[in-house]
């Protein structure tokens, strides 16, 4: 065990000098001090011992885990700008890889991707033909004439459920089917024994040709109420036909306009 | 003799039982055992200088841990925590380094 220093101070303690050691009777005292000095002198290590095993395996693990707060917020900051800069890196890269692919036919994919858009924009003006699945509604009326408002509704029922080109075929007045495409100003009224669309007389039996989600036509079309509902309360009659492929060649014709400029 | 037991008792302790640090003394256990570190190895030369004193060893070991503590907490309420416990660490560090030298001449004559 630790010998005991004779009264004299450690060569590093200032603290036993500034408090010397009172001489107690020696044969009194003897044991007592030094047994509880023991026991005191082993917890400490002990703590020590217990406190740095703690220490040891705290830092072991995750070493995030046991970093202090203001290292976790600069490792972020660290972390947060390193990804700024990939970013922008990034960013960088992609535009020159885009500049170098296009390069030399640049002016090509423009005009490619011009073209592109305009056929889409001509499928949903209805300018051009278009072709993809869809339904074939084809609607038969009685003795009962069915009036125009039941066309208009199904025209609003379809692009409802999200038609991208809808025609509707009738009999004209020569006799011949007439198909007439459907775009943004087109307009339903009843004239003769039939309705007009556009201007043009149609006469059922009535094909409306749709393309679009073919189950969600046919799930629009046949609400309580609905345009199927509306057509048999009136005695007609009305076959939803799914097609997968099914193609709308009528055309509208392009009106430019003559109010309206595009506004940029 | 005593002291090396409970040092060992203590690792296995703390080995075996693997307590998680209370996050309140997380900054200051570290400090806190290396504190206690320069205690023990100033105690283990004033043995071997034939000068240890309980009472000092004592004291120094509970005031170097208390100290180290105190200053690691205001250092993290001054907004220098960090640079504070590095600036801990180094002393302690040194003397920690003064110690074993005074103890490898002890113990080697060298």
């Amino acid at each position: 065990m630790w010998r005991r220093s004779a009264g004299t101070c450690s060569g590093r303690e200032t603290l036993h000098m500034k408090f010397p050691r009172v001489k107690l009777p020696w044969p009194t005292v003897r044991w007592r001090p030094r047994v509880r000095a023991g026991m005191l002198i082993g917890a400490l290590c002990g703590l020590l011992g217990f406190a740095f095993a703690v220490q040891v395996q705290s830092t072991q693990g995750s070493t995030l885990e046991s970093a202090r707060q203001e290292d976790l917020v600069r490792i972020l900051d660290d972390l947060s700008a390193r990804e700024e800069r990939l970013r922008g890196e990034i960013a960088e890269q992609q535009a020159a890889r885009a500049e170098i692919s296009s390069g030399s036919n640049r002016s090509g994919a423009a005009l490619d991707q011009a073209r592109k858009r305009a056929d889409e924009l001509g499928v949903l003006a209805g300018t051009v033909a278009a072709r993809g699945p869809g339904v074939v509604i084809t609607i038969d009326e009685s003795s009962q004439r069915l009036p125009a408002e039941l066309l208009l509704d199904a025209l609003e029922e379809l692009r409802g459920a999200g038609t991208e080109a809808v025609s509707f075929t009738g009999g004209g007045i020569s006799g011949r089917s007439v198909e007439v495409r459907v775009g943004a100003s087109t307009w339903f009224a009843d004239r003769g024994d039939g309705i007009a669309v556009d201007g043009t007389q149609l006469t059922a039996p009535y094909k409306i040709t749709a393309i679009g989600d073919g189950q969600t036509i046919a799930a629009a079309l046949n609400v309580p109420g609905g345009v199927i509902d509306t057509v048999r309360r009136a005695g007609g009659g009305v076959r939803v036909e799914q097609v997968d492929d099914v193609t709308i060649t009528s055309l509208r014709p392009i009106k430019r306009p003559q109010y309206a400029r595009p506004a940029k | 003799m005593i002291a090396v037991a409970a040092l060992i008792i203590g690792l296995v302790l703390g080995l075996v039982l693997q307590p998680t640090v209370p996050v309140v003394l997380q900054p200051y256990l570290p400090i806190a055992v290396v504190a206690a570190l320069d205690a023990v190895f100033g105690g283990l030369r004033a043995n071997l200088d034939g000068i240890f004193d309980d009472r000092v060893f004592v004291i120094s070991f509970v005031a170097n841990v208390l100290v180290a503590a105190m200053i690691v907490f205001l250092g993290d309420q001054l907004g220098v925590g960090g640079q504070l416990s590095t600036g801990v660490v180094v002393v302690l560090g040194i003397r920690i380094f003064g110690n074993v030298a005074a103890i490898r001449r002890h113990l080697f004559r060298a």
